[in-house]
């Protein structure tokens, strides 16, 4: 089988049930695709979908917005069918019931990571780890959570390149949610790049693709900053 | 129109088609973008739009599964979609399409994945020639694909019928209307069958030859839905075709250090830079 290749639900792909991965069954012995999408073959065989829900799952980060507080849980809309339960006990600092909205109140948003979740999908999540917090600046932007790892990339490339070429702090929730914090043209210049590895995901060469993407930006921006100079000289000389 | 006199003339039917041959079918995939998945599909005059939501949180909460998902299969016909105008809404005969077409795609879907949600189907015919049950299936059917839905693979759907004591495939409207017999069959890409119905009278030996006749109108109809959504990406990374090869190259290339380095970072990149 070639790289790349479109995969639909029901395809054979492989005799070998041990290598089974993500998005793959079994049925009588071979390995059939249970999803719509990309075939990838690094040591298992996976079906990587191109668009989908996500599913929580113990450990993720996540991005989510308090929904609902409750006499001991504020009830958050992670981006999924389940919704997530933060219990006061998880909040970094030990509070009083009474004073849970005065900590996170309805509609504010929050970087919390999945810390349980059962067979029935109730998703227990934590704040308790440093890293994560309210997130009271910059702003968030939302896309398909199975194009997560792709803005992440290979050990982080694809995010650090972003980060270092807008100058904005990024932190992607593997719920398809992504923070980006900085100043508010920089945020913009990161958003315009994170919708071009939405739109192209799929096809590859993707961090050469945004390197290019980098270089045409500043090339542009130089070039609006001399016709700015020269208009600068010449409203000197007019007056 | 009345009844013709004939159906069949010299092996060829009304519309110019041999016995077993199919209506010319178009596929569209991902034509609603505030959907999970979508389908456009043509099928001869027949028009349907589906729409697929979902893995979602159920409404009414009572109708939630505690270990799967619930599928909701919604079959309507425009008012417009047939010559006199249809009065809006369900009716009897579609709310009995929705529950054949449902379980003609459920058991494909892995709905023991999310439990507590629903999976909602939505199938508009805009424009009706018979068939529509059977065209819907397979619009349905390719837009739970493009939502990402895990299933077992796709499912077929096409409709043998009798006219002039003869065994056609895929009844076009007059046949319908006035023909002795319509059977509709949905399949999986191995032949299991999910969804068989009968209007009219055929013996034994007809069912038998009528099951093998939609057998092979299923296998055309499965290559169309396969082809319909293998287009939809491949055009995007065949105008990068050149990039792509050089790309790969180079990756290959790069694919042993980039692989060494790759197994001690963290998949949440970002956060280890704060």
């Amino acid at each position: 089988m070639n790289k790349r290749q479109i995969i639909i639900p029901g395809d054979v792909l492989s005799e070998d049930v041990s290598i089974a991965g993500d998005g793959t069954y079994v049925r009588d012995g071979k390995v059939c695709a249970s999803l719509y999408g990309i075939l990838s073959e690094h040591n298992k065989i996976r079906v990587v979908p191109l668009s989908g829900k996500y599913i929580p799952v113990r450990g993720d980060i996540v991005i989510g917005t308090v929904k609902e507080v409750t006499f001991s849980n504020w009830i958050v809309d992670i981006g999924s069918p389940y919704d997530g339960l933060l219990h006061i006990s998880e909040y970094p600092r030990r509070i009083n019931s009474e004073d849970m909205s005065k900590h996170l109140k309805v509609g504010e948003t929050i970087l919390t990571q999945v810390k349980e979740l059962d067979p029935m999908m109730k998703v227990e999540l934590t704040m308790r780890d440093r890293k994560l917090k309210p997130i009271r600046s910059g702003r968030i932007f939302e896309l398909s959570p199975s194009k997560i790892p792709r803005l992440i990339g290979h050990g982080g490339s694809m995010i650090s390149l972003i980060k270092k070429e807008t100058n904005c702090s990024i932190i992607a929730g593997e719920n398809g949610r992504v923070w980006i914090n900085g100043d508010d043209c920089n945020i913009d210049f990161a958003i315009d790049a994170i919708t071009k590895i939405e739109q192209e995901s799929h096809i590859p060469g993707l961090t050469d693709r945004l390197s290019d993407f980098f270089e045409d930006a500043k090339s542009q921006k130089d070039e609006t900053d001399e016709e700015y100079k020269k208009k600068n000289i010449l409203d000197e000389i007019l007056e | 129109m009345d009844k013709p006199e004939k159906f069949i003339t010299d092996g060829i039917r009304l519309d110019g088609r041999k016995p077993d041959e199919l209506r010319p079918m178009k596929i569209e995939v991902g034509v609603l973008n505030r959907a999970d998945g979508s389908c456009y599909l043509e099928f001869g005059k027949n028009k349907v739009l589906a729409a697929v939501y979902g893995p979602r949180e159920v409404h009414p909460r009572h109708m939630q599964k505690p270990t799967t998902a619930v599928v909701r299969f919604r079959y309507n016909m425009a008012s417009f979609s047939v010559e006199e105008r249809k009065r809006p809404g369900p009716d009897r005969r579609s709310v009995e399409v929705s529950k054949v077409s449902r379980e003609a795609v459920e058991p494909m879907i892995f709905t023991e994945y999310f439990p507590k949600s629903a999976i909602d189907i939505f199938v508009e015919v805009l424009q009706a020639d018979a068939g529509t049950r059977t065209a819907g299936i397979n619009a349905a059917s390719v837009a739970l694909a493009d939502a990402s839905i895990p299933m077992r693979g796709l499912i077929s759907s096409c409709a043998v019928g009798k006219v002039d004591g003869e065994l056609v495939l895929d009844l076009m409207k007059d046949e319908d209307n006035y023909g002795e017999a319509d059977m509709p069959v949905a399949m999986t890409p191995d032949g299991e069958i999910t969804l068989l119905q009968m209007d009219g009278n055929l013996t034994k030996e007809e069912l038998k030859k009528a099951l093998e006749m939609a057998t092979e109108g299923c296998k055309q109809i499965y290559k169309l839905q396969r082809d319909a959504l293998i287009e939809r990406y491949k055009k995007d990374i065949e105008e990068h075709k050149e990039e792509v090869e050089l790309a790969e190259v180079v990756a290959e290339s790069e694919e042993t250090i980039i692989e060494s380095t790759t197994d001690d970072t963290d998949e949440v990149g970002g956060l280890h830079n704060e």
